[in-house]
């Protein structure tokens, strides 16, 4: 019998599909918004080819630059919190047995399921003015004034429309891609060497700080860029959770090919997201290879 | 302080898992300076009572006594004890150097000491000519040693090791054995090991604590394990041995006499055995302390001198044999069908062909050779 692996015409076969798949739905209309982002606006609906880089150029004002600057900054932000949470948390997971693993996984993936418009529509009633917080805080400022004590009109916290509430959002939505590749890289290590740490003298702290996080690496990069990442193109949450002043980047992509009815000018914010996205995965390439060689010599 | 006082005492020891009982009540002393191994099958509770000398695991009864000190409350980097993992655990972002050096940082050791102190602790185990290099780089068997040296050179009061051996090859392991044994000489620390390994056990340990299913079993020096064991399960743990069912006959200060229907005919003992007469008991004899003589048709037994007529004498059948070059072991029906095992060292070069597949056989022991066991 002939080896599959040996047989072109199997191999052809079988791969022909995935690549006519990819052909049709990813490279070819990737190569159309490259061609729309050196285009003009000729009509209303018409965009003439012309091989102009006017629309990068457009990216390079202050509001653009804000936009773009915010949506790092947000992102960063984002992916530091869930860094700090996931931690704890991915540890903890490793510690639990078997049976309880699998819950506590079950329990990360679930929010995976829900509809992220559902998820997102009701963190907002968390966090409205009429929402659980604040009625709940109205509660306890009313039982303290009714304790007597002087406390004032009570005045809702402003939780929604704002940077504060983005990020909420962008942490609770991205926290299972920090989880998930933290629990992998930390259900790895061998228990031993954290015993092995504790039996030579350290600490709890010490041995996370010096055996824990150092072993980790590869997953705590892992977990940095992949959270970073959709974060920085995050488009639904800052939309429904920020308020006019904070624009993502991907809201104003979104108002380029609708409201604005400039697809060039979309395309080429689309493929400065892209060329953001692929800077963070040559750092992160590079900080491994130089990682690699550290732990090679 | 004398050489023999108590650095370990393991009082009443109890450790249960939900509903499993993986220790039951041990309790066990071990003297400063010795090599102690705790020894039986996987799952007999050896690796956790371990674990609880080091602190990884705590006791649900009774306590714990390191150096006199109650260690119930002492976590585990707090003990003065250090531990050679099974997987060595030596920490692959760190050179052999940093490995050793590790455990200094937290015994407020001045950095102008640590560097001599790791650099000895390494030539303990002969490794000092690679202090640079990664573990990825080294052999299981240089690892072990950064492990050593690593636990070394925090001058434990006890040193921990869990089945050391077990993941070397089987040349390299006995090398490793006499190293070992010779550095616990050199270094007078007091080292507990686990071994599931027996061989291993009786090699290197001075006293050996025997374990089955969370109990101890038996605490002796490796002959008197081997030769006086306390129960059937350590007879047969520790090295082969034939087991016979049989009642107490007779029981003399100078003699006794098991009836045995196991084997067909009475055992004789050539000392008293100090056991209620009457009960049901067994006999182990050790494979090597039955003699081997060919019998022909019609033939009287050769009952042993000491013995009287008609005891510690069977006859069998040879069934089958294991040539292991130092030693042939015969295994031989006995007329009633029970299989026994005889081995035979081959003196001569030409030993092994005394027997042979079928031969018709005389099995004899003496007297002081069969050992009373009464659970």
């Amino acid at each position: 019998m002939q080896d599959w692996r040996e047989d072109k015409t199997f191999f052809r076969a079988t791969i022909a599909l995935p690549v006519i798949w990819f052909l049709i739905f990813f490279v070819v209309p990737m190569a159309m918004v490259w061609a729309y982002s050196v285009g003009e606006n000729v009509g209303p609906v018409d965009v003439e080819i012309t091989g102009t880089f006017a629309n990068y150029a457009k990216a390079f004002t202050p509001e653009v630059l804000k936009v773009m600057g915010d949506s790092i900054v947000l992102a960063f932000v984002t992916t530091l919190i869930c860094l700090v949470v996931a931690f704890p948390v991915a540890l903890a997971m490793t510690f639990a047995d078997e049976k309880q693993k699998a819950w506590l996984l079950l329990l990360i993936m679930l929010p995976f399921w829900t509809n992220l418009l559902i998820r997102t529509y009701a963190l907002i009633a968390v966090m409205r003015s009429s929402g659980v917080i604040n009625t709940g805080l109205e509660g306890l400022h009313g039982l303290l004034a009714f304790a007597g004590l002087q406390m004032g009109t009570f005045e809702p916290l402003p939780l929604l429309y704002n940077k504060f509430a983005v990020v909420v959002g962008l942490v609770y939505v991205h926290l299972p891609f920090m989880v998930l590749p933290l629990y992998a890289a930390l259900d790895r290590l061998d228990k031993s060497l954290i015993e092995a740490s504790l039996d030579l003298g350290a600490g709890h702290l010490e041995t996370i700080r010096r055996v824990i996080v150092p072993l980790a690496a590869p997953g705590i990069a892992a977990g940095l860029v992949i959270t970073f990442i959709p974060a920085l193109g995050a488009y639904l949450t800052p939309d429904l959770l920020g308020g006019p002043d904070d624009l993502m980047i991907a809201s104003l992509i979104e108002r380029q090919f609708k409201r604005a009815n400039d697809w060039p000018f979309g395309a080429a914010l689309s493929f400065i997201l892209m060329y953001i996205t692929l800077l963070f995965f040559a750092i992160r390439a590079f900080m491994e290879r130089k990682g690699g060689k550290v732990g090679a010599h | 302080m004398s050489d023999r006082d108590t650095i370990i005492r393991v009082e009443e020891v109890t450790k249960r898992y939900g509903k499993v009982t993986a220790v039951d009540r041990v309790t066990l002393e071990i003297p400063r300076g010795e090599f102690f191994a705790l020894l039986g099958p996987s799952g007999c509770g050896k690796t956790t009572l371990l674990r609880m000398l080091a602190g990884f695991e705590m006791p649900s009864e009774g306590k714990i006594f390191i150096d006199g000190v109650d260690m119930s409350t002492i976590p585990p980097n707090k003990r003065p004890v250090n531990m050679v993992f099974q997987s060595y655990a030596v920490f692959p972002h760190m050179t052999v150097f940093e490995n050793v050096a590790y455990g200094l940082k937290f015994d407020n050791v001045a950095k102008a000491d640590q560097y001599g102190r790791v650099m000895a602790a390494l030539a303990d185990v002969k490794l000092d000519h690679l202090a640079e290099r990664k573990p990825d780089q080294m052999s299981g068997g240089q690892r072990q040693r950064v492990a050593l040296a690593r636990a070394l050179v925090k001058k434990p009061k006890v040193l921990l090791l869990d089945e050391p051996l077990s993941a070397l090859d089987a040349k390299l392991r006995e090398a490793m054995r006499f190293e070992l044994a010779e550095l616990q000489d050199k270094v007078g620390i007091t080292f507990v090991m686990v071994t599931h390994d027996q061989d291993e056990a009786l090699a290197m340990a001075g006293r050996c604590a025997v374990m089955d299913r969370g109990k101890l079993m038996q605490t002796a020096t490796p002959s008197n394990l081997y030769e006086f064991p306390a129960n059937k399960f350590v007879a047969d743990f520790i090295g082969s041995v034939n087991l016979f069912e049989g009642t107490l006959e007779v029981d003399e200060p100078d003699h006794a006499i098991v009836q045995s229907e196991e084997l067909g005919g009475r055992i004789f003992f050539d000392h008293g055995v100090s056991g209620a007469g009457g009960e049901k008991m067994w006999v182990g004899i050790r494979p090597e302390k039955i003699e081997l003589l060919k019998r022909e048709e019609g033939s009287t037994p050769p009952t042993p001198e000491d013995a009287p007529s008609g005891c510690n004498v069977t006859a069998g059948i040879v069934r089958q044999i294991s040539y292991l070059g130092s030693e042939s072991i015969y295994e031989i029906d006995l007329i009633n069908g029970r299989r026994m095992q005889v081995s035979r060292p081959n003196l001569s070069r030409w030993d092994q062909e005394d027997f042979t597949w079928d031969d018709e056989v005389w099995l004899r022991w003496h007297g002081d050779s069969p050992v009373l066991l009464q659970s």
